[in-house]
């Protein structure tokens, strides 16, 4: 799992039938320190989610379970807000 | 799943028997502005996507969910073409 923060929405008229009435987001997946880190992405939300928010995310066959016993065909789904995190400062 | 824009067409005549009569796609990864990155890639559409449209891509074994996909060797598939992308100013 990884930390994102929500930076926009995703708007699909035309899309598999079992994707129908999920909301998708644009995410930016976060360092620990909070900075941008790789590349954006879009994942389904279950968790009801949105723009602003720091949240965390499950990529691979494994981001279809939240709906189950749908099978979305996703390979990333919001599965937390984050409300705050601590990061343990590395000592050098 | 990523955005991506379509940019061509695969044909191929020999090809494992689970892919028979399935469209191959180019696609172009993009971020949400448009900007293009990363390899281009191809993928299995679903959703009778066309040239020059803005496409959604599921990748890794996730892609074998799309509708008519099951148990095909397949690692991507056009599931969304994307009507709207909105994104904040500052992120």
């Amino acid at each position: 799992m990884q930390l994102a923060r929500v930076i926009g929405e995703v708007v699909a008229t035309v899309k598999d039938a079992n994707l129908v009435g999920s909301k998708m987001l644009v995410l930016q997946p976060l360092a620990a320190d909070g900075a941008a880190a790789g590349r954006t992405l879009v994942a389904l939300d279950s968790v009801g989610a949105g723009v602003g928010e720091n949240v965390f995310f499950v990529r691979g066959r494994e981001a279809a379970f939240p709906f189950y016993p749908a099978e979305p065909p996703t390979d990333a789904t919001i599965i937390g807000i984050v409300d705050h995190w601590n990061v343990e400062p590395t000592r050098s | 799943m990523i955005l991506a824009k379509v940019v061509g067409t695969v044909v191929a005549t020999r090809k494992d028997d689970r892919l028979l009569s399935s469209k191959l796609l180019i696609a172009r990864p993009m971020d949400p502005r448009g900007k293009a990155e990363g390899a281009y890639l191809v993928a299995v559409d679903t959703v009778d996507a066309g040239m020059g449209e803005t496409v959604l891509i599921v990748s890794g074994s996730s892609a074998r969910m799309a509708a008519g996909l099951k148990d095909c060797p397949v690692d991507a598939a056009i599931v969304g073409i994307v009507d709207t992308v909105q994104v904040g100013e500052n992120d």
